[in-house]
């Protein structure tokens, strides 16, 4: 008997999941106007219940007698499909008021219902709980499935289906039904017919190798699949399936990270340079060496070995932090895909040492723009706006359950994230120094605790591996998984407390590759032998292999002393976690895999660890030559004026160049577009034809540009220069293609995603232009506003960031709690005052200048977040996440190792040690588009940075709000002319300019004077200066606190020729912006008596914020003019 | 002088349980937190204790509804030790989670001959937030709020809105002092409303007809220090948190 339960909101409540259909029916064009309504509901088997039962399971269990209106029937009961009253009421899902219940319903035409489900075998942790509930009550129920349920008013069947599909079911995980269920019992996991299975090898050539490789989903190379090959051939027989995934699992980029930890020749415009183990020889040889220097002192603990980096904290106390990603995963299915993404993370804490407590979380995603046009998205791309909700609530749901405060994050937007979003998420753990390393022994049982085995995530380790196509979403559905929080909270529970009892001698998380990649790879130096069929699993049918590489979450594996093993077992059942030993360690140095005492694989260790072939790569980096700022033209303007015979005799004629703009600065532009369509972060919108245009336009400036460009001086060789008139034919042919498409130009206006003003063609921007004092209020508020700068706030408030009770510094503060602050400061033992910060760096817009500054920056950034709030400088220790494109290009590989080089050098210099890391290649985006060719989006060189400080005692702590009128502010650092990559150069279309560099002896010695100030108590207040220069710290600084300010930027230590634009918003690294009491600035001047700074101005007893600069006030706006800008939403 | 004994009751999910431990502990009480499983195992496992607390989290993954789950437990298997513990004149304290739990256990006093009367539903909001709240009591029964006429704690929730099933149910609970505590309008005003998720009449907190069975939505526990404070750095008056005072009153009760 199938029943099912349906949860109506009570008359007058809002129905808040039809109002957001209805909104996201609206902005993702569907639907306009739409009238919904919705409600939730379960279905219930049991053979035995009756209908007495089910109307007590939703008395008792499922509804909520004050809230909620049950409908109780069978499946297939017309009292289940009739469309609720208010829908004839709610127009566009406004939320009925008790006196809209007088109003006469409205006639409702045509109703469409939708009912989605998840696909049988997803996970459905409501649904087990709710079975487990059931039974409780005493009810013989044998299934529970949660369902959601729509209707719609006024619209056909086939807009309801457009809907369901791009707005209510992700086909990754849900399926949906339009009208009655057509089932009437839900379906159970069939039984597995136990079969052995062989690989065949033998006789496959290259081709056949990589055939195998790619249809088995192995994304093994061909080197690889040789070696695997001979390897079997030596021994003379077949691989079975399960030894072929295993070492497809082992030897996967996501695992075992070969390309950056395998055999480089890279190349830059200093020379070559030969690497054996690239990560080796630059990030963690750094840190070696740092430690080698400290000697005694050394702080670090265990580095680049444990599932996270762990440093000394306080007496018995250490600390350890990892940052992971999970961007394939989130492509598909953002909610499921962050959800893991965090639970991993978490589970890596855990796994770390004999067992960490996860006392913090930090999240940095990268989104396309939310409100990129729905008709842009290429096949197979969910929209950024589903995609970032998704994956916020994903880590609200993970991180809220477990009881982690979420204290530090960031979002950033560019185009090029658009079929490839990242999601970032980071854990720092607590664990006693006595417990920070694990070492399991031979003989140990080796037992897994937590959820049990099903199909999830199957290949998620190859699959991250491998590049995303419009087709991964049918082709690797079942790397998508959803995480059930309250698992994991269990577990970890148990696990700690087993830690502090010393019942295992090693822990570790089953992560990408499942049992097989855990056990592996504790039983590295042992052997081990598993026996797969004692594997608990969430229902019958699965094969021995699928039980090995499931990617199952809430898992973890322990390695247990046979004595341990009753009271593990009986502590973990006093919780209700289930643990079960699959397989004992044995000291073989072999891996045999069993399945009801059949040997189904057997392989060595040290093939499994040391067997794969070394991946050789090329990497060129080529140093990009200095452009000064300037305009980006609306190509409009430059192909008329490139394609026009009369425009360039208009320009010879005059004769004065400066009137107009130079033709190598259009062609320059005309570069800049070129690139951008090709790497796709503009040109989605265009046919075959007009992309065959924009490559063929490129090749002419290719093979002419230089030419024309060096000849510019002589006008008559211009005009008559058969380059030149290459470069005119091809632009007008361009022009003809794009002719449709240049009226829309927000499509080609590359660089920002609001509609451009048109200009004429104008004077060229020549110093000043751009960088003068032109509208700089205006550059200021358009940055405050700009989606990387705007408050974040409607993610932070979904966050809890003060569970755990240690919250010091929280992610918003100020007089309203509503500004941002710099890094978060939590105490995570509740008797000590000692508190860690938390804080990150990150600007792939800098990455497109140069990746070595991109870097140091990041690092910069991460470090000044930090020490603003009062961390110490010597005390902190960050982590690198690379993601990249494509790294077997060899020029995207050369940019990230030319990071990795920037990163040794400015942790060498700063005596800042990188404790751990992970990379994420192969982030590139591939789709087909109408016209059948291939194209293919790549992101941006992303290198996170995340920092992990400490402070000795809590109460030092300083915020950036500013605090009192009269208070001083300085500035602290040196300003450059470096608006390359800047906030600036993005708002107003510049390109060009100078990318920020890093001065490390000065920035360690100023990052050591910010800290002995903060120490010394002279500091009211205290912000970096980041995106949007000094002009946003300021705003910040002063809507934070509700004090106007006085300032005059002229005053500001600068380097070189600095514009005023620059004075404002360059973002050079090492500045910070500190307030300082009349009383205590003699003390403040005697601590920063060897770092450049100065007086800016007062804070003001005002609500104005005033700077002047080239004598001319340039800003003068109110608090709340600036604070609005900054609040724009993001998204709501 | 005695030192009351704090059962910290923590079942799946539950994860305010140390700080709330700690609270108590700096309260002068003598906390031990306590598996759901214990209890169910040994009925008379809370006789030994003086006051029992429901800490916040997220019991059963807040599957199905927040506390749901937890709050049948108890209903089903711990009606009459929890009877007991009341009526011998001990304290029972909800925060947050705890709180869920204990409207939807019937120890409220609350419901009536036609069932549930009261609920803690969806925020207006749909979403869970995190934020500050300033409190007004609003009833001198409460024994957990002796003295205490404003407090700020924050709040923490997706499901915190409390609803009644009708005007003479808030009339009723009104009347019996037992709405003993309200999201009020602080200083500075700002724009934000001060009720932060819609709840009738402004409730944050209820209590029983007796005063010692108390269920609130804040967080308490996490204003126990002063730099647990969002703007403690603007703030060089705050000393400790003004939290700490719940628990010493209920600690009081037996010392």
């Amino acid at each position: 008997m199938l029943w099912e339960i349906d949860l109506h909101g009570r008359a007058g409540e809002r129905d808040g999941a039809a109002a957001g259909v209805v909104d996201d029916a609206h902005s993702l064009g569907l639907a306009e106007g739409l009238r919904a309504a919705a409600c939730h509901g379960y279905l219930i088997q049991g053979a035995e219940l009756t209908s007495d039962d089910a109307a007590r399971l939703a008395r008792e269990l499922f509804a909520d007698a004050v809230a909620e209106r049950p409908v109780v029937a069978r499946v297939g009961d017309e009292a289940l499909l009739a469309a609720p009253e208010r829908l004839a009421r709610d127009l566009a899902g406004q939320p009925a008021t008790e006196s809209e219940q007088e109003v006469q319903p409205e006639p409702l035409g045509d109703v469409q219902l939708v009912q989605v489900l998840l696909k049988p075998g997803v996970m459905d942790p409501v649904a087990r709980t709710a079975e487990t509930a059931a039974r409780d009550l005493g009810l013989a129920v044998d299934a529970v499935r949660t369902l959601r349920k729509f209707w719609f008013a006024g619209i056909d069947a086939a807009t309801a289906e457009r809907i369901a599909q791009r707005a209510l079911a992700n086909d990754a995980i849900e399926r949906f039904v339009l009208g009655p269920l057509p089932f009437n019992r839900l379906e159970a996991g069939s039984d597995y017919q136990f079969e052995l299975q062989h690989v065949q090898l033998a006789g496959l050539d290259d081709d056949g190798l990589m055939r195998l490789s790619r249809e088995g989903q192995l994304y093994l190379q061909l080197a690889e699949m040789q070696t695997i090959q001979r390897y079997f051939a030596e021994l003379g027989r077949e691989p079975t399936d399960i030894e072929l995934e295993t070492l497809a699992q082992t030897w996967s980029e996501h695992c075992s990270h070969k390309t950056l930890a395998g055999r480089i020749a890279y190349r830059d415009e200093n020379g070559e340079r030969q690497f054996e183990n690239m990560l080796k020889e630059t990030i963690f040889a750094a840190t070696q060496e740092l430690r080698r220097r400290w000697g005694d002192a050394d702080w670090c603990v265990s580095v680049f070995k444990d599932n996270a980096g762990i440093v000394k904290f306080e007496n018995d106390w250490n600390i350890c932090f990892k940052v992971e990603t999970h961007n394939h995963p989130s492509a598909l299915e953002p909610y499921g895909g962050a959800n893991t993404g965090l639970g991993g993370v978490i589970r890596d804490t855990l796994g770390t040492g004999l067992g960490a407590k996860p006392v913090a979380n930090t999240d940095v995603f990268c989104f396309a723009p939310p409100d990129t046009p729905a008709e842009q998205l290429p096949p197979g791309v969910l929209h950024p706006k589903l995609v970032m909700r998704g994956v916020v609530e994903g880590v609200r749901d993970y991180g809220n359950r477990m009881g982690i405060p979420t204290v530090n994050g960031a979002v950033y937007f560019d185009e090029r994230y658009l079929g490839n979003p990242l999601v970032y998420c980071g854990n720092v753990g607590l664990i006693p120094h006595d417990k920070s390393f694990k070492e399991p022994q031979p003989g140990d049982l080796i037992v897994a605790v937590g959820g049990r085995t099903g199909r999830d995530g199957i290949h998620g380790a190859t699959f991250s591996s491998a590049e995303l196509t419009h087709e991964s979403e049918s082709l690797s559905g079942g790397a998508v998984q959803i995480g059930n929080a309250i698992e994991e909270k269990k577990v970890t529970d148990v696990v700690l407390a087993a830690r502090d009892r010393g019942l295992f001698t090693a822990v570790t998380d089953c992560g990408a590759g499942g049992f097989s990649s855990a056990v592996g790879e504790m039983g590295e130096e042992i052997g081990a032998e598993v026996w797969l069929e004692k594997a608990p699993l969430k229902y019958s049918g699965l094969s021995y292999t699928e039980i090995w590489i499931s990617e199952a979450q809430e898992r973890m594996v322990l390695s247990v002393p046979e004595d341990k093993w009753q009271e593990l077992h009986e502590l973990c059942a006093s919780e209700n976690v289930e643990a079960t030993v699959i397989g004992r360690f044995e000291p073989t140095g072999r891996l045999v895999l069993k399945y009801h005492d059949t040997v189904v694989g057997d392989l060595s260790m040290d093939v499994l660890h040391n067997g794969r072939p070394p991946v050789v790569r090329q990497a060129t980096y080529e140093p990009r030559a200095a452009e000064p700022l300037r305009r980006l033209e609306s190509p409009r303007n430059w192909l008329d004026y490139l394609a026009s015979r009369d425009l360039q005799v208009q320009f010879i004629v005059n004769g004065t160049v400066d009137e107009y703009l130079l033709p190598d600065e259009l062609i320059s532009d005309a570069r800049a577009f070129v690139e951008h369509v090709a790497t796709g972060r503009r040109g989605m919108g265009f046919d075959e034809t007009q992309l065959a245009a924009v490559r063929d336009f490129g090749k002419v400036l290719v093979e002419c540009g230089a030419v024309a460009q060096s000849n510019l001086s002589n006008t008559e060789l211009v005009e008559n220069s058969p380059e030149w008139a290459a470069i005119r034919d091809g632009a007008g042919r361009l022009r003809n293609a794009l002719g449709g498409v240049l009226s829309l130009d927000p499509i080609v206006d590359f660089g920002r995603t609001s509609a451009p003003t048109a200009s004429p063609l104008r004077n060229p921007p020549h110093q000043g232009e751009g960088t003068g004092t032109g509208d700089l209020l205006g550059s200021l508020l358009a940055i405050l506003a700009a989606p990387n700068v705007a408050s974040k706030q409607w993610i932070i408030r979904q966050y809890d960031h003060e569970v755990q009770g240690g919250s010091v510094l929280k992610p918003l503060v100020g007089v309203a709690e509503d500004g941002p602050g710099d890094a978060a400061v939590v105490r995570p033992v509740l008797n000590s005052r000692r508190g860690v910060v938390v804080s990150c760096g990150m600007n792939p817009r800098y990455g497109e200048f140069d990746t070595y500054h991109m870097a140091t920056s990041a690092i910069d950034e991460a470090v000044r977040n930090c020490v603003a709030v009062g961390a110490d400088p010597r005390r902190i220790a960050v982590l690198d996440n690379f993601c990249w494109g494509d790294c077997e290009k060899n020029e995207t590989l050369g940019s990230l190792v030319r990071a990795a080089i920037a990163c040794h050098d400015l942790s060498l210099e700063l005596e800042t040690p990188f404790v751990s890391g992970k990379d994420s290649l192969n982030n590139e985006f591939s789709f087909v588009d109408e016209s059948g060719a291939k194209q293919t989006i790549a992101i941006p060189p992303s290198l996170l940075i995340s920092a992990l400080g400490q402070v000795d005692d809590v109460a030092k702590c300083v915020s950036m709000d500013l605090k009192q009128p009269g208070n001083l502010l300085f500035v602290v650092g040196v300003t450059r002319e470096e608006l390359g990559g800047s906030h600036y150069a993005l708002v107003n279309n510049l390109i060009g300019g100078a990318v920020p560099t890093v001065d490390p002896p000065r920035a360690k010695a100023t990052f050591a004077a910010i800290h002995a100030a903060i120490d010394a108590g002279l500091l009211a207040s205290c912000h970096d200066c980041s995106e949007g220069g000094l002009a946003a710290a300021v705003a910040e600084m002063a809507f934070a606190g509700g004090y106007g300010v006085d300032a005059d930027f002229d005053a500001a230590p600068v380097d070189g020729d600095v514009t005023p634009a620059g004075r404002l918003f360059s973002e050079s690294n090492t500045r910070f912006v500190c307030e300082v009491t009349e009383a205590n600035a003699a003390a403040f001047a005697q601590t920063l008596a060897n770092i450049p700074h100065a007086k800016l101005g007062v804070v003001g007893h005002d609500d104005r914020v005033k700077i002047r600069v080239a004598n001319e006030t340039v800003v003068d706006a109110t608090l709340a003019e600036l604070k609005a800008a900054w609040q724009t939403p993001v998204m709501t | 002088m005695s030192i009351p004994r704090v059962l910290i009751l923590r079942a799946p999910g539950t994860n305010c349980d140390e700080e709330t431990a700690y609270a108590f502990a700096q309260a002068g009480g003598a906390p031990t937190e306590v598996h759901l499983n214990r209890w169910l195992e040994n009925p008379a496992l809370a006789r030994e204790y003086q006051i029992l607390c429901l800490p916040g989290g997220f019991s059963y993954g807040d599957d199905v509804a927040a506390g749901r789950i937890y709050g049948n437990q108890l209903r089903h298997h711990l009606a009459d030790q929890l009877r007991e513990f009341r009526d011998a004149g001990k304290l029972i304290l909800g925060i947050c989670n705890g709180f869920q739990i204990l409207i939807k256990s019937g120890l409220l006093d609350i419901d009536d001959q036609h069932g549930p009367a009261a609920t803690l539903t969806w925020n207006e909001s749909h979403r869970y937030v995190d934020r500050w709240v300033h409190l007004r009591v609003t009833s001198p029964q409460c024994v957990f709020l002796t003295g205490i006429d404003t407090l700020e704690s924050p709040i923490a929730h997706a499901e915190g809105r409390f609803l009644v099933r009708d005007d003479a149910t808030l009339a009723r609970l009104e009347e019996a002092g037992q709405l003993a505590l309200r999201y009020a309008p602080g200083e500075p005003l700002t724009d934000r409303p001060y009720n932060p998720n819609g709840a009738v009449a402004d409730v944050a907190g209820v209590c029983d007809r007796s005063g010692r069975v108390f269920g609130l939505m804040p967080h308490p526990e996490r204003f126990i220090d002063r730099t647990q404070h969002p703007q403690w750095t603007r703030r060089p008056d705050l000393q400790e948190g003004a939290g700490l005072a719940i628990f010493r009153n209920a600690v009081g009760c037996f010392s």
